[in-house]
């Protein structure tokens, strides 16, 4: 009963547009099981063009969804962006200590799959004096006994959520968009896989599952948002959104609460008393790949002192 | 017109002595402007202080210590002394260098005698960790939360394992 229904739910637009696209429309359809959430979420519309009841309605259908797949109740928001905010992230980079707390907080969190990993947050090792912000040959795979090691210095990469992002351009089907606060998002039941948006990210940031994710139900954090943490499909990409589902009710990130060093920071970019603000207006910031123009609103800096 | 020199003396005196209030009043709210913090990170069973230190003199003389606390190594400012920052009249209390007396909820203000600008980055949520939230009331941690204050130094710690490369997936 079980794999009946997550055959059926796996079979979406998706796989019927890849059978169409061969010709075959008429095999991708299982006429005969065909149950009302499939042809539901088979005439779901783009999630921009739905008003509120239609909304209301796709979220109680994927809330179903998620529970005969996971045996647990699962709660998917739809917090709009708040009037007035632009978030805006920082990380002092003097503090930083590499520990990838800020990692695996992420992962429950957002519900990333465990096998096969997916991270959405990379740490970077750089050797002290050399050359660096060369993200292609950065070392991520380091593993010592204790962090931070003298002659390293770490730098740890997410979305930047890009201004002006090139995956949003990218993408044929408009799956992904940055919303008014400038979380660029992803719409995973419209996204079709074909990662061309992985490709035209600069950071690296976007992430694909290859296979259906997989995390045990008590491991799931029942708390999502459409657009941010709620259980993926196998096909889809998916990328950090600041914690969609807690920033948009107030919360920092899970990252920001993850790390022991305090090195990462969080807030409105519009209120001049935010703690981003006043590192941009207190500290030399950078920013990655500055000369892409891609506008990152991913604010890197080192504060002085111990 | 000497009445009016005198006024006039007088008015910039008033003015003096009233900005003069003025600032002190501003410092003094500085000084205890409330943060939120967690409950200090005592040891089990050590506060308050004044359990074992009530009607025990106070003895200020440097020296190594053979009773109690001998797990305190000061090598922070070496050559300090415990009551550079604690209270020898009331050990419930911290005391900074101006004789003004903080609660240990409030202990950034003693840390903040010396590090000034981290103090003022603390404030701003630079500094240190904060959570709660971003549009809303802060948790801010106390300095003590990771710096052990008589050795403030960071200690090293283990990380988290590395991203499994694509090679050793199965
Ligand atoms: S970092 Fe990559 S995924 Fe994120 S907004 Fe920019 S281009 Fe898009
Ligand atoms: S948790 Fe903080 S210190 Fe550790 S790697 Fe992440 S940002 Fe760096």
């Amino acid at each position: 009963m079980e794999q009946n229904d997550n055959k059926n739910s796996g079979l979406n637009r998706r796989k019927f547009l890849q059978g169409a696209a061969l010709g075959l429309a008429g095999m991708a359809l299982p006429l005969d099981r065909a149950d009302a959430s499939f042809w539901e979420s088979f005439f779901q519309k783009h999630f921009r063009e739905m008003n509120d009841a239609e909304i209301k309605k796709v979220l109680s259908r994927l809330e179903k969804e998620c529970e005969i797949k996971y045996k647990k109740a699962v709660k998917i928001g739809n917090e709009k962006a708040m009037p007035g905010v632009m978030f805006g992230y920082g990380l002092d980079l003097s503090r930083c200590i590499g520990c990838r707390r800020c990692v695996y907080g992420c992962v429950d969190e957002n519900n990333q799959s465990l096998d096969p990993q997916i991270h959405w947050i990379t740490v970077l090792r750089f050797k002290k004096g050399e050359k660096w912000v060369d993200l292609e040959n950065a070392e991520k795979y380091y593993n010592p006994d204790k962090v931070p090691q003298d002659d390293y210095f770490y730098m740890p990469v997410q979305c930047q959520q890009c201004e002006n992002p090139p995956c949003v351009r990218a993408c044929p089907t408009q799956a992904t968009w940055k919303d008014p606060d400038g979380i660029v998002v992803i719409d995973y039941n419209w996204c079709i896989g074909c990662r061309y948006c992985m490709a035209a990210c600069p950071y690296g940031a976007r992430r694909f599952n290859w296979t259906e994710p997989n995390r045990p139900a008590e491991k799931i954090n029942p708390n999502t948002h459409y657009l941010g943490n709620r259980p993926r499909y196998k096909g889809v990409v998916e990328k950090c959104t600041f914690c969609i589902q807690r920033s948009r009710n107030g919360r920092y990130p899970a990252c920001v609460e993850a790390c022991p060093v305090g090195a990462r920071k969080f807030g409105n970019l519009l209120d001049p008393e935010s703690e981003i603000r006043y590192a941009i207006k207190h500290k030399r910031v950078f920013r990655l790949k500055e000369d892409l123009n891609t506008n990152p609103k991913f604010y890197y800096f080192f504060a002085y002192g111990k | 017109m000497n009445r009016y020199i005198v006024s006039a003396a007088g008015t910039v005196f008033f003015l003096f002595f009233f900005f003069h209030l003025h600032q002190a009043e501003a410092l003094e709210q500085e000084v205890h402007k409330k943060f939120l913090v967690p409950p200090p990170p005592f040891s089990q069973g050590i506060f308050p202080c004044s359990q074992c230190h009530q009607g025990m003199p106070a003895n200020k003389a440097p020296r190594k210590l053979e009773m109690m606390h001998q797990d305190i190594a000061l090598h922070h400012m070496p050559g300090g002394w415990c009551f550079d920052c604690h209270n020898p009249d009331n050990r419930d209390t911290l005391r900074l260098a101006n004789g003004k007396i903080v609660k240990f909820s409030e202990s950034y203000n003693l840390c903040g005698q010396c590090h000034g600008t981290i103090l003022r980055e603390w404030k701003a949520g630079l500094h240190g960790k904060r959570t709660g939230m971003w549009n809303g009331e802060k948790q801010y941690l106390l300095c003590v939360h990771c710096h052990w204050p008589h050795d403030p130094e960071f200690k090293p710690i283990t990380p988290l394992p590395p991203p499994v490369k694509p090679s050793d997936i199965k």
